[in-house]
């Protein structure tokens, strides 16, 4: 499996990560060096073996469904990097 | 003796035994950080004024005889940790500026017994790393040193290469860490200190920032296993608003230390010796072996078939659950932002400026093995290795108690070695990955000194939630190995 630079910037747009034309070969690279190298596990045989999901330590618990939370809008709004009153501000989304 | 080359046990007995206060044993560490930190680089974020503070109201508490367990030891925190009114920035510039508004469980466990923050420590950005070179504040200098080459500036490991590196020079007593890969004990093994990730589930993970949910696990580092059992004791437990977070009791690790260890079973894995073992660490683990034996444990060889898949499973999982976990870092709830003309060209211009190169790539592999038509040939392969590899240990545990292997493939490197290929750099992690995909608890203790006069580190790996007997048997290899070696650089009789 190679990647080809169209790949590369396919998958930069769905990671939501600008990318210089300058940057494609060398991301090119690594990224087919990684992919290059876990071909590896090609060789195990996992024929009938359920995949791990999670370390199985511990079952999913459930909850009483009461508030636990809340009445903290301005610790919320705190780290925001450009909030308006209440809000969280977005660039213009709807022309 | 210097105050800042007591063990945590000896502080605490001083502190109670008014040999020393509080403030005289803080401001002793937060002076080493002020002479000592501009050079190794070990803290992000010093908070030495609110350090010496939280002393003085920790030298009140023993005046009337209401200490607690850690009350008055300076502790460094990872900049994982979300410290409520403190900066806490992961090493990134996306968080450079994040102040949390709330505590994480581990750190609040720590300050409920009375510890001592004194200061954030310096880390992989996003703890993605194994040289602390990555982070956005610069990268840490191990406080090591080769014989004879003062100039060469070698990296602590990583990612809690900062914690490492302070916990070795005298400018903590203790640090937290936290492990995903191997980033507590590799770091410990190249700084020469003891450094423990517990069984997944054991701390939890609440408030720490995540990097892949399935592995993170938060962990002690020390200069002494006893040091590390005092710590984990305070650190460890269940918490409701971490949902893996496992609920059974906390037994009294103290009480493991200097455990006899007649009769105990030590696996020794024949996967480990692997290609790219350097002989001075073969010899060290054979040492290992022979201590172990002469303190009443049997040997006995085992299997770990998988164990060379490791680190190619880790190197799918982890980045497919580190492009979902730093999705939320869009620039607009928190962190920092880089405008654009549009929500996807702000999304964009702030991710590319926020993330430093091995994040970015960390978080397309993982992108593109989640993306349509590549899950099944990547990540769902990965997690049925990952059941074979856990199926490794599952099986060894039927026949020993613990495991004995090397932690890394080598000692310490330098600056700027291993840095043109990623793989190549991937590879430090090969002994300690495995016990992460297994969620496994596994320790570092240093043993010896090489060669070149670094220093080496030996791993156990324990049963889940039997970290009792990784800290019996690390004190036996502590005890046999009498490791006191100091490194070059440390607080004492620096100025």
């Amino acid at each position: 499996m190679s990647l080809d630079p169209a790949t590369v910037r396919r998958i930069a747009r769905l990671a939501r990560i600008g990318i210089d034309e300058s940057d494609l070969p060398a991301l090119q690279g690594e990224l087919n060096g990684i992919l290059g190298w876990v071909e590896q596990l090609n060789e195990v045989d996992v024929e009938g073996v359920t995949p791990m999901v999670g370390t199985g330590h511990a079952a999913l618990r459930t909850r009483d469904d009461v508030v636990t939370d809340g009445n903290c809008r301005d610790a919320v709004l705190s780290n925001a990097p450009d909030a308006v009153g209440p809000f969280y501000t977005v660039p213009k989304v709807v022309e | 003796m210097s105050l800042t080359e007591l063990t945590i046990a000896d502080a605490a007995a001083g502190l109670r035994a008014r040999k020393f206060s509080a403030v005289e044993l803080v401001r002793a560490h937060t002076d080493a950080i002020t002479a000592l930190n501009p050079r190794l680089n070990a803290y992000i974020t010093p908070t030495s004024d609110a350090a010496l503070q939280a002393a003085a109201c920790a030298d009140e508490a023993l005046a009337k005889g209401e200490a607690k367990p850690l009350t008055g030891i300076p502790l460094g925190i990872k900049d994982l940790f979300c410290t409520s009114g403190v900066r806490t920035t992961a090493a990134s510039n996306i968080l450079k500026n994040f102040v949390p508004p709330y505590e994480s469980t581990v750190t609040a466990n720590l300050l409920r017994d009375g510890a001592v923050f004194v200061g954030k420590t310096n880390l992989d950005e996003f703890a993605m790393g194994s040289a602390n070179i990555t982070s956005a504040f610069g990268p840490v200098e191990n406080p090591w040193k080769r014989n004879g080459d003062a100039d060469t500036k070698l990296v602590p490991g990583g990612s809690s290469g900062g914690s490492a590196a302070a916990v070795a020079a005298g400018l903590a007593m203790g640090a937290t860490g936290t492990d995903t890969g191997g980033s507590i004990r590799q770091p410990a093994a190249y700084c020469g200190i003891v450094g423990l990730k517990p069984t997944y589930g054991r701390c939890s993970r609440f408030g720490t920032i995540a990097y892949a949910s399935s592995l993170d696990q938060a962990g002690p580092m020390a200069r002494s296993v006893r040091d590390c059992a005092i710590m984990l004791q305070s650190m460890a437990g269940f918490d409701a608003r971490d949902s893996t977070s496992v609920n059974c009791d906390v037994p009294d690790y103290s009480a493991a230390v200097g455990r006899s260890l007649k009769g105990l079973k030590v696996g020794i894995p024949a996967e480990y010796r692997a290609e790219g073992l350097s002989a001075e660490i073969e010899a060290a683990w054979q040492q290992g072996i022979n201590w172990l034996k002469a303190a009443g444990c049997e040997i006995v060889d085992v299997s770990l078939p998988h164990t060379k898949y490791g680190l190619a499973t880790y190197y799918i999982v982890a980045p497919a659950e580190c492009s979902s976990n730093l999705a939320r870092y869009d620039g607009l709830r928190f962190g920092e932002r880089v405008p654009g003309a549009t929500l996807d060209a702000m999304y964009e211009a702030t991710r590319r400026a926020g993330f430093g190169p091995e994040v970015r790539r960390r978080i397309m592999m993982g992108t593109y093995v989640l993306s349509a038509g590549y899950y099944d040939a990547y990540y769902l392969k990965a997690q049925k290795v990952r059941s074979l590899i856990r199926r490794d240990f599952t099986e060894s545990f039927q026949k020993v108690d613990v495991l004995l292997t090397p932690t890394a493939p080598t000692p310490a490197f330098a600056q700027g070695e291993k840095t043109d290929d990623p793989v190549q750099m991937y590879l430090n992690d090969i002994f300690t990955v495995p016990a992460s995909m297994a969620g496994m608890p596994a320790m570092s203790v240093p043993v010896g000194l090489g060669a070149t006069g670094l220093p080496l580190g030996l791993q156990l790996i324990g049963r889940p939630f039997d970290e009792e007997t990784l800290l019996a048997a690390g004190s036996a290899l502590e005890s046999a190995a009498g490791f006191t070696h100091r490194p070059a650089i440390r607080a004492e009789g620096a100025k």
